[in-house]
C-alpha cells in the first residue's frame, strides 16, 4: 500500500521535474539551439546507426560461429586460451583499438567499423560459449542418445538452450557499440561524435547535447529492441522472463 | 533379443586405467525386463551405455535380435533403442509434444501422424494431454518429468528399451504406482528391457531376470525367485539381504500354492453337518460358510458347531477375510499376522471359493526351494 503511494509520488515528482527542466531550457533559448542542429542531428545519427549496423552485425556473423567452434568438445584444449586471449584483447581501451586500426587501415568507415567489430566481438562470443559449454551433459547424453546427429544437437538443443545467454551477450555488445560510436569521429568516420566532440571543442553545450543525448537514446532503443526480439525469441520454456 | 558377447570397457585414467565392464556375456530374450542390479560403480551403466554406443566398447560385441550391431550406424542404431536416462533429460527448450516426438521427427513421420502418437503416448502414461502437450518441462513434476521421459523412448515405439534408474528420482509412493503402470504398459507391449537400478525390492518387481554386478564382472543372471532362493556366493547373499525369504513372498502368488481341497457348509446346513465336516476334514478350529453362489460369508468355530444345536446361518461368524488368487504371499502372510489367523479362504475374480491357503503350505513351498538350491550348491550337478 505504502510502497505504490510512494512509488505514485514517485512518478508525479519526475514528471514535474521534466517539466520543469523543459520550461527551463525553452526559456533559456536553449531548445531553440538545439533544434538548430536538427539536420546535423538527422543526418550524423543515420551515420551512426549505419556503423553500429555495420560492425554489430560483422560482430554477430563472427562471433556466434566462432563461440560454437570454441565449444565443440574437440576444441576443449585450445578454447581456454583463446578466450584469453579475447579477454585480454577487451582490456585495450577502444580507442586505443581504433588508433591501431587507423595505422594501417587509414582514416575513413573502414578502420572505425574494423575498430568497433573488435570491441563488439568479445561479449557475443564468451556468451555464445559460455551458454553452450553450460548445457548440463545429461542433456547432450539424451540428445545423443535418441540418435540426434552432432547437427541436429547443435541447432535443436544446444543453440535453443543457450540462447538467452547468446542474446544477453549480444545486448551487452550493441549496447557498447553505440556508446562508443562517436569516438569513430576521431578517425574520420563520422556520426553523433562530430556533435560531441566539436562541441566541447567549441564549447558549445547545446551542440554537444545535440549529439550526446539521441546516442544516449539510441543506446536505450538498442537495449530495448534487443531485450524484446530476445523477449519473443527465446522458447518459452528456457526463458526466465516468460516463465 | 539383446545379446552381449565379452562386452568389456577399459577406461584410461591418469591413475591407470579402470575396467568398469569386464567380459560380460549376457542375453535377454524378447519380452523380457533384465535388471541391472549391483552395488555403486560396479558397471552397471557403463555396460548399458555400450549398447546404444554412449560408451565406445572397448572390446566385446552387442547383438539386437541377432544382428551385429557393429555394422549398424550409430544414430540408425539409436533412433531404435528407447532410451531412457537417469537424469531424465528432457529438452528444456521444447513442449511436452516436441519432446515425446522427438524420435519420430527425427524419423521423418509426418505432422499427423506424430501428433497422434504423442497423445497415444499420453494416455499410455496416464496424464491428460489437453493439459500437458503445450506445457514446458520446467512446468511439471518431477514424477511427470520421468514418465514423459519414458513416453519419449517408447515414441517409436522402439523394440529395445534401455532404462537407466528410470524412477529413481521419484518418492517410494509414486514410484510404486509409476511401477505398476510401466509392469501394466509391459505387458501389453512386450518390449525387451535392460533396465538399471540398485534398489533390490524394485528388481524383484521389475525383473523377469536379474542381473548382479560386481566390480565389472557380471556373477549372477537368475530370475528373481531363483536369485533369492539360490544366490550363487557370498556377495550375492549379502547383497540381496537377510531377509531374502520375506522378499520372495513378493514373488510368489497365492495361486501357486493354493490347496483347492476345502470343506464348506451352506447356511441349510445344520451345526451338526458342520461338525462332522469338520471331522471329516481333520479342522481343528473352524470351517467356512460359503452361500448358493459359493462366495465364502462366514465361518463356523468348533466350539459353537459342538455345543450348540441349529442351523449354520445362525450361528456364524465373521470371516478374517479372504485373498485373491493372484495375490502375493506378502500380502497373504499380512493378513494371517494382522487377523491372528493361519489359513485364508482364496476367492477367484467372481468373489468365489476356490481352495484355502494355508501358513503350512507356504513355509512348506518356500522352504522346499531353499533346500533344493542348498542341496544344488553342495552337490554340484555333475556333467554340467
Ligand atoms: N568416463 C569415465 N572415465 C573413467 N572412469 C569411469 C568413467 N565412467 C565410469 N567410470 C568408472 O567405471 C566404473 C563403473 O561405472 P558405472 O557408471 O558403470 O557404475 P554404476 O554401476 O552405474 O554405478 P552407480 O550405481 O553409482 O550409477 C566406476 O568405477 C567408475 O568410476
Ligand atoms: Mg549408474
Amino acid at each position: 500500500m505504502l510502497a505504490s503511494m510512494l512509488q505514485r509520488f514517485g512518478r508525479l515528482l519526475l514528471l514535474a521535474l521534466v517539466f520543469a527542466a523543459g520550461a527551463w531550457t525553452y526559456s533559456t533559448g536553449f531548445i531553440d539551439e538545439f533544434m538548430w542542429h536538427w539536420p546535423d542531428v538527422q543526418y550524423l545519427t543515420m551515420q551512426h546507426i549505419w556503423l553500429t549496423a555495420m560492425s554489430g552485425s560483422l560482430a554477430i556473423a563472427v562471433g556466434i560461429p566462432l563461440g560454437i567452434v570454441l565449444s565443440r568438445p574437440g576444441m576443449a584444449k585450445v578454447a581456454e586460451s583463446i578466450m584469453q586471449v579475447l579477454n585480454v584483447g577487451t582490456t585495450i581501451p577502444t580507442l586505443a583499438v581504433l588508433a591501431l586500426s587507423m595505422s594501417f587501415l587509414g582514416i575513413g568507415t573502414v578502420p572505425a567499423v574494423f575498430g568497433l567489430f573488435v570491441a563488439t566481438l568479445l561479449p557475443i562470443t564468451r556468451n555464445t560459449f559460455t551458454g553452450l559449454a553450460g548445457i548440463s551433459p545429461a542433456l547432450l547424453e539424451a540428445a545423443a542418445g535418441i540418435g540426434m546427429s552432432p547437427m541436429q544437437r547443435l541447432f535443436r538443443v544446444e543453440l535453443p538452450n543457450a540462447l538467452y545467454v547468446i542474446f544477453a551477450g549480444i545486448r551487452t555488445a550493441l549496447t557498447i557499440n553505440v556508446g562508443t560510436v562517436p569516438l569513430a569521429f576521431l578517425i574520420g568516420a563520422g556520426g553523433l561524435g562530430e556533435l560531441i566532440f566539436t562541441g566541447i571543442d567549441l564549447f558549445d553545450p547545446a551542440m554537444m547535447l545535440a549529439g550526446a543525448i539521441p546516442t544516449a537514446m539510441l543506446a536505450i532503443a538498442v537495449d530495448a529492441s534487443i531485450a524484446l526480439i530476445a523477449f519473443l525469441v527465446v522458447p518459452r520454456g528456457v526463458n526466465p522472463n516468460r516463465a | 533379443m539383446i545379446r552381449l558377447e565379452n562386452l568389456t570397457k577399459i577406461f584410461e585414467t591418469q591413475k591407470g586405467s579402470v575396467v568398469a565392464a569386464d567380459h560380460i556375456t549376457m542375453e535377454v530374450p524378447s519380452g523380457e525386463i533384465c535388471i541391472l542390479l549391483g552395488p555403486s560403480g560396479c558397471g552397471k551403466t557403463t555396460t548399458l551405455k555400450m549398447i546404444n554406443r554412449i560408451v565406445p566398447p572397448t572390446s566385446g560385441k552387442v547383438f539386437i535380435e541377432g544382428e551385429d550391431t557393429s555394422g549398424m550406424q550409430t544414430q540408425d542404431l539409436r533412433r531404435n533403442i528407447g532410451y531412457v536416462i537417469q537424469q531424465i533429460g528432457l529438452f528444456p527448450n521444447m513442449t511436452i509434444e516436441e519432446n515425446i516426438t522427438a524420435v519420430p521427427r527425427l524419423l521423418g513421420w509426418d505432422a499427423k501422424r506424430y501428433r497422434e502418437r504423442a497423445r497415444e503416448l499420453m494416455d499410455v502414461i496416464a496424464m491428460d494431454p489437453n493439459l500437458f502437450l503445450n506445457r514446458y518441462p520446467s512446468e511439471l513434476s518431477g514424477g511427470q518429468q520421468q514418465r514423459i521421459g519414458v513416453a519419449r523412448a517408447l515414441a517409436a515405439d522402439p523394440p529395445v528399451m534401455l532404462m537407466d534408474e528410470p524412477f529413481g528420482a521419484i518418492d517410494p509412493i509414486n514410484r510404486a504406482v509409476i511401477q505398476d503402470e510401466f509392469l501394466k504398459m509391459q505387458q501389453a507391449l512386450k518390449k525387451t528391457i535392460l533396465f538399471v537400478s540398485h534398489d533390490i525390492d524394485e528388481a524383484i518387481k521389475m525383473g523377469d531376470r536379474i542381473a548382479i554386478f560386481r566390480d565389472g564382472r557380471l556373477v549372477q543372471l537368475s530370475e528373481p525367485d531363483d536369485l533369492l532362493a539360490a544366490p550363487k556366493d557370498d556377495f550375492v547373499e549379502s547383497f540381496l539381504g537377510d531377509d531374502r525369504a520375506l522378499k520372495r513372498l513378493n514373488l510368489v502368488r497365492v495361486g501357486d500354492i493354493v490347496s483347492s481341497e476345502i470343506g464348506t457348509v451352506k447356511p441349510g446346513d445344520t451345526l451338526a453337518t458342520a461338525l462332522e465336516r469338520m471331522d471329516d476334514h481333520g479342522y481343528q478350529l473352524s470351517i467356512l460358510m460359503v452361500n448358493d453362489r459359493n462366495e465364502p460369508v462366514g465361518m463356523i468355530p468348533r466350539s459353537v458347531a459342538s455345543f450348540t444345536r441349529g442351523y449354520c446361518r445362525d450361528h456364524f461368524q465373521p470371516l478374517p477375510g479372504t485373498i485373491h488368487v493372484r495375490d502375493n504371499l506378502r500380502k497373504a502372510t499380512s493378513l494371517m499376522f494382522a487377523e491372528d489367523t493361519t489359513w485364508l479362504p482364496c476367492i477367484d475374480d467372481d468373489g468365489r471359493i476356490c481352495g484355502q491357503i494355508t501358513q503350512r503350505a507356504m513355509t512348506r513351498h518356500l522352504g522346499a526351494r531353499f533346500r533344493a538350491a542348498e542341496r544344488a550348491v553342495t552337490e554340484p550337478a555333475t556333467g554340467a
